[in-house]
């Protein structure tokens, strides 16, 4: 019962929440005005926020933006022990300086490093915890740049201004969101102090660790950013960052809260709500599909040893219990958080399988902030181009004809996750380096690299514990595969919003596909399960399914 | 506005082409094969990337049944070539329909002797006198453009060209199939005649507008046999997502060994390419070029020559059709739909005063009053006619009609009746003032019959009513293409309130009365401006522009050659009601290629089903329970799935040469329809047939476990 209460409860907030947020979000990436806050910015990084530009100088906007992320994330872990605040944290070698820097600017926040022991308050604030904020801002600005694309008509190719919608998206929409939870969150317990690990003895005559930190102003933009860097170890299976069942369920909502209020945004930007519930509601039916598929695996527990122990509570928090966990697990492998409130590896077989293909999907049900809607307006795109020569005319998706470039672009980006993780987890088992990091034998083994693979591909973070990963091998490789899953779908995505943009609106008939209601529904939940998913399901047979037919 | 010259036909149905096309045939089969072998090129399959993975695939696979021989092997190898042959077999059937019509063509190609006038350049722009020139003997494949030539009775004209001096009646059966000859005359839209076409009477001289290997013939011949097709851009645009897919497949088939290696169930290779070449959309990959050429094909069937497969695409895409009134929506002129007498006037009067003043109108509005009456009254035609004296229609009187001894009937517009009346001292009545204004108000045209005996006071007899008929079946016509999402304009030269009488009538959406050709131009260019696309027909040469505007261009055979040069399209029959067929078979060349490659991709589950158990059941026996087809064996299994996928490629042939059922429906009731029929089928379809295939196959030595 308490299961249907949580979930309920989820739902609950997520649909009372989403159209204001939304709606809110679509005023402020259209307003015309500048906050005076907001101009003082634009003024110390020299740019017109009013300059309209085209989608290529956008790019590089970001990308220049992104690349100075990495190079300040790389320099603060590479020298903290001579930086303050350090806590006495030694500097990271230079393959998991770059994995942390890439990760952290690729709002995967895969990390290879335990957070209270590696990273010193200076990095974990001032790194971290701002491209918590800047990275999800990125995603925001990317989706909405492709919304302005199929919003707009006959341009030359403009799709909003870079700085603009990175500012807005922080100062407007994800900062006070986050003060709003983190002050929730402390009111749960989550600790907020600057204080150092202190040292205590306890009333047995034990020494232990007390940890400190500002916790909750990180745990806050860790889900709501959709990052999933945990400050601890355990991340939010850690009593400091998520400390009793209530602030489970608000640390659900706020990984959900953006990326689920975006369709709505979506919907007001291009003039047509119908198509943001469409949107909607294809990510939440793929989304109550993994809760429902998770929690059956949990709760059921197949296999052997739940079968003997009574219960799959191997690697779960006591606190959470099985649903919760299968609530937390559903919902951060479905955004691009990577979050965990239990280890992902004693998820049983076929959970951890459900966990993976929610990843495997590309991060849509509902994906990271941003990256969830520009993910699944793609495979809108390819949904239609597939449907939408059935009812005789050239496809069209709000308007915009899907030609011969449109269909590349697309295409593209939707064969670049694939390729990354098939050919990354490839290599790894293919060769001595990769394979001396995998912990368990057999099929395990071969979902623990997958998952890797998968999670820094798509951006999730979130880790199958089980494979050591802090190693040249896994850190240059991990590196590679979050860097390109992040920006080459981005690239692709503003140069397919560049097009859009240039391109004259049809206006809709009753010859026009309709992409809103319960039949485009059905169909994008199948163009996303077939075409993305009919790839893995090789390596998927010999990894999770084996195991679950155990 | 442009008229129509040519009586429109009910869909004319062309002599030269079989009728029963759709259906294939073994001899149809067997002529493709030497096409289908060449086919096998692999230069020519680079530009199929599926296609060409396929032939890779099963190269590669025979090399390794030749250095490791086994029954599957050799099977696998054997099934592999036979996919991709089929898929060259369907692309060569589809162009073999075409060879015997450009056969056809040919033989009007034959060169002639064609009579040249040998003039200095600048006489030759006179337009009369030119026949009295001399001319010298040139064979017909030395004309350039701008010689002048005179053609006469019984001769071939030796190439394209306009009329410049001359009448004459020509047969063009050779291009159009139609047998009736047709004017052709200097001037006017009635100008253009094509080469290889015969003069049967008269003479005329003719400007050559055409270079040797250009014509219109030439490049039907090229048309027909789908040398000059170029792919369409959706055609790209899905030839993109085809071998997207394919890549990414290829990639899972390529990394599957590893992860294979690494759980200790090493594939063989052979086994592996059938995986990859079932993965990859095989099947609509194969036929994707028949159905482009038979979406042509199907335009070339009722007389239609599409100058680029764009405009096909376009014709499936337009919004909005622009219809002239006259020929298209309505019967080519006015007809008297009613006679209205004038108080204490008999209608029987009327009518037998209205017959006789028609005697002399050969206009076709005259001969519908004789028909009316004929109808109506059964007033026969006359022949108590002695002494009668026909007055002709003059634009000075405005009227027409007869003098009898002693009495004199005329007909004409309101206006000239009247005054006529006035002046022999009579006067109208008020009631036929007031039936004239309620005829002209609802869109019609009233003619006022009169008479006058003797010298006495002519009267008036009462009103004709005149008025356009549409055609039948034009307002469920253009509900079906509502319902489609096109809308219609009527593009009229009629005053606005006529025109809208007539819109209201014939169901359609819009309305351009008052017409000229800067308006029609004007009117396209805002619907482009819009987004929208746009499809008419014309034949004068002021249409060019318009046509030339318009995305979908259909020039009537009939007309000007810069008509024809405008167009993207030439209707051979001349008839612009078909723009609507050719709308729909736009859209059906979308819909069959959509169906196929949705069809293409939902195989692809249960190609899974049959072959990943199959691969790995012996490493991993639990893996047996998704062997849901309970196929015999793992050999077995992976060759029944790439005997299907082989065969499904056959088994839709004829679909796309045919192309999917059409009907008229809103965009939402079709891709239900579609989904249904095609997604859930295709879902399904490879259950049966792989399952059935392995009852069959098991049986075989060497495979059978």
């Amino acid at each position: 019962m308490v299961v249907v209460a949580q979930i309920g409860l989820v739902v609950l907030v997520l649909a009372l929440a989403h159209r204001p947020l939304g709606e809110y979000m679509a005023r402020v990436f259209t307003s015309p005005r500048h906050l005076a806050v907001e101009r003082a910015g634009y003024r110390v990084m020299r740019v017109d926020p009013d300059a309209e530009q085209r989608w290529s100088t956008y790019l590089m906007s970001l990308l220049g933006f992104s690349l100075a992320g990495v190079l300040l994330l790389y320099g603060l872990a590479r020298l903290q022990d001579v930086l303050p605040m350090s806590l006495g944290a030694s500097p990271f070698d230079p393959a998991g300086a770059w994995n942390t820097a890439v990760s952290f600017v690729t709002n995967t926040n895969w990390q290879s490093y335990s957070g209270e022991v590696a990273a010193g308050h200076l990095l974990q604030m001032t790194g971290l915890a701002v491209q918590n904020f800047v990275s999800a801002a990125v995603g925001l600005a990317v989706a909405v740049a492709l919304v302005r694309g199929f919003a707009r008509s006959g341009t030359d190719g403009r799709v909003g201004n870079f700085w603009a919608d990175l500012v807005r998206g922080s100062v407007r929409v994800l900062l006070p969101l986050a003060f709003v939870a983190a002050v929730a969150l402390v009111a749960g317990g989550v600790i907020q102090n600057f204080h150092a690990h202190t040292e205590i003895t306890t009333l047995a005559g034990q020494t232990q660790h007390v940890l400190g930190g500002p916790v909750a102003s990180q745990e806050a933009i860790k889900e709501l950013g959709t990052n999933g860097g945990g400050f601890f170890n355990a991340n939010s299976a850690h009593p400091y960052e998520n400390p009793a069942p209530w602030t489970n369920v608000l640390e659900v909502v706020l990984l959900l809260l953006v990326p689920f209020s975006l369709p709505r945004t979506f919907g007001v930007m291009v003039g047509d709500r119908r198509q943001g519930w469409a949107v909607l509601a294809t990510m939440g039916t793929l989304w109550a599909g993994a809760v429902a598929l998770l929690t059956w695996a949990e709760t059921a527990g197949p296999g052997l040893a739940p079968l003997a122990a009574g219960g799959a509570m191997e690697g779960k928090e006591t606190r959470f219990g099985l649903a919760a966990s299968a609530l937390f697990a559903a919902s951060t492998t479905g955004t691009s958080t990577g979050a965990v409130d239990a280890a992902h590896d004693s998820l049983t077989a076929p959970g951890g399988g459900v966990a993976i293909v929610n990843m495997l999907l590309g991060e849509v049900a509902p994906g990271g902030v941003g990256t969830g809607l520009y993910g699944m307006l793609v495979l809108a795109v390819v949904a239609v181009f597939l449907a939408g020569l059935m009812v005789g005319r050239t496809p069209e998706y709000l308007g915009k004809k899907i030609g011969r470039q449109e269909i590349t672009l697309v295409a593209l980006s939707v064969l670049t996750m694939p390729a990354i993780v098939l050919v990354g987890t490839a290599v790894a088992v293919a060769t001595p380096e990769g394979r001396a990091g995998i912990l368990n034998a057999g099929p395990h083994g071969l979902s623990e690299v997958l998952y890797a693979f998968t999670s820094a591909a798509n951006n999730n973070g979130s880790a199958f514990a089980g494979l050591t990963v802090a190693t040249p091998f896994y850190n240059t490789l991990l590196g590679l595969a979050m860097l390109a899953g992040r920006f080459v779908p981005i690239a692709l995505v503003l140069a397919l919003a560049g097009r859009l943009a240039s391109q004259r609106s049809t206006p809709a008939s009753a010859g026009t596909l309709p992409t809103h209601g319960p039949l485009f529904v059905g169909l994008l939940v199948s163009v996303t399960l077939v075409v993305v998913g009919l790839t893995f399901v090789p390596v998927l047979s010999l990894g999770p399914v084996v195991e679950s037919l155990s | 506005m442009s008229t129509t010259l040519v009586p429109p036909r009910a869909a004319a149905t062309p002599h030269r082409v079989p009728a029963a096309a759709s259906a294939l045939s073994g001899r149809q089969l067997l002529d493709a094969l030497p096409g289908a072998l060449r086919g096998l090129d692999p230069r020519r399959l680079w530009g199929a990337p599926v296609l060409f993975v396929v032939e890779v695939g099963a190269a590669f696979t025979t090399v390794l049944a030749v250095v490791d021989p086994s029954v599957f092997a050799w099977a696998v190898a054997a099934w592999l070539w036979l996919t991709v042959l089929f898929a060259t077999l369907a692309e060569s059937v589809a162009e073999g329909r075409g060879k015997a019509q450009a056969a056809t063509l040919r033989a009007t190609q034959r060169t002639t002797t064609a009579r040249r006038v040998v003039a200095p350049a600048d006489t030759l722009t006179e337009t009369t006198g030119l026949a009295a020139l001399p001319t010298t003997e040139v064979p017909s494949s030395t004309l350039r453009v701008g010689d002048v030539v005179v053609v006469e009775a019984g001769q071939v004209i030796p190439s394209d060209g306009d009329v410049v001096e001359g009448v004459a009646s020509v047969d063009e059966s050779a291009i159009t199939g139609e047998s009736a000859p047709v004017i052709r005359e200097s001037g006017g839209d009635r100008s253009a005649v094509t080469g290889g076409t015969v003069v049967l009477s008269d003479r005329i001289v003719v400007r050559i507008t055409a270079q040797p290997g250009q014509t219109f013939v030439d490049r039907m011949i090229a048309l027909v046999e789908g040398s000059a097709r170029q792919k369409t851009p959706n055609e790209v645009a899905l030839n993109v997502l085809l071998t997207t897919l394919t890549i990414v497949f290829l990639l899972a088939v390529v990394t599957l060994q590893p992860f294979a290696v690494y759980s200790g169930a090493q594939q063989s290779l052979v086994v592996l390419v059938a995986l990859l070449v079932c993965l990859i959309p095989t099947t609509i990959g194969a036929l994707l070029s028949a159905i482009g050429i038979a979406g042509m094909d199907r335009l070339v069937r009722r007389n239609v020559l599409a100058m680029s497969g764009r405009a096909v695409e376009a014709a499936g895409d337009v919004d909005v059709l622009l219809l002239d009134k006259t020929g298209t929506i309505t019967l080519g002129n006015r007809q008297a739909a009613d006679l209205l007498p004038a108080s204490g006037v008999s209608p029987e009067a009327l009518a037998d005063a209205a017959q006789l003043s028609s005697m002399a109108d050969e206009t076709p509005e005259g001969r519908s009053v004789l028909v009316l009456v004929k109808e109506r009254f059964g007033l026969r035609e006359r022949h108590d006619l002695a002494g009668a004296e026909l007055v002709p229609f003059t634009a000075v009187t405005r009227m027409s009609g007869v003098d009898l001894p002693g009495r004199r009937v005329r007909k004409g517009a309101a206006v000239a009746v009247t005054h006529w009346v006035r002046s022999t001292g009579g006067h109208a009545g008020a009631d036929v003032a007031a039936t004239v204004d309620a005829i002209s108000a609802s869109g019609g045209t009233p003619l006022v019959v009169a008479e006058q005996y003797g010298n006495s006071p002519a009267r008036v007899l009462g009103v004709i009513h005149l008025k356009d008929v549409v055609k039948e079946g034009m307002r469920e016509r253009f509900d079906a293409l509502r319902a489609m999402g096109i809308r219609t304009v009527m593009v009229t030269g009629d005053n606005p309130l006529t025109a809208a009488a007539i819109a209201a009538e014939a169901g359609v959406d819009d309305v351009l009365a008052e017409a000229t050709p800067e308006d029609k131009l004007a009117l396209i260019r805002r619907e482009q401006e819009g987004g929208r696309l746009v499809a008419m027909c014309g034949d004068g040469t002021n249409d060019a522009p318009a046509l030339a505007q318009a995305d979908v261009g259909v020039a009537m055979n009939t007309g000007t050659t810069a008509a024809k040069e405008a167009g993207n399209m030439v209707d051979l029959d001349s008839n612009p009601t078909k723009l609507i067929e050719i709308v729909e078979i736009g859209k059906q060349l979308l819909i069959t290629r959509g169906a196929l490659t949705t069809f293409s991709i939902a195989n692809d589950v249960a190609k899974y089903f049959a072959i990943l158990p199959a691969m790995f059941v012996v490493a991993f026996p639990q893996l047996g329970v998704l062997n849901v087809m309970h196929l015999a064996s793992p050999q077995s299994a992976i060759l029944s799935a790439v005997v299907f996928n082989a065969l499904v490629i056959v088994a839709l042939l004829p679909l796309s040469l045919r192309g999917v059922r059409y009907r008229p429906a809103a965009a939402s009731v079709m891709l239900r329809r579609n989904l249904l029929l095609y997604g859930i089928g295709g879902l399904v379809a490879p259950f049966v047939g792989i399952k059935l295939l392995d009852l069959v196959i098991s049986l075989l030595p060497g495979i059978a476990s």
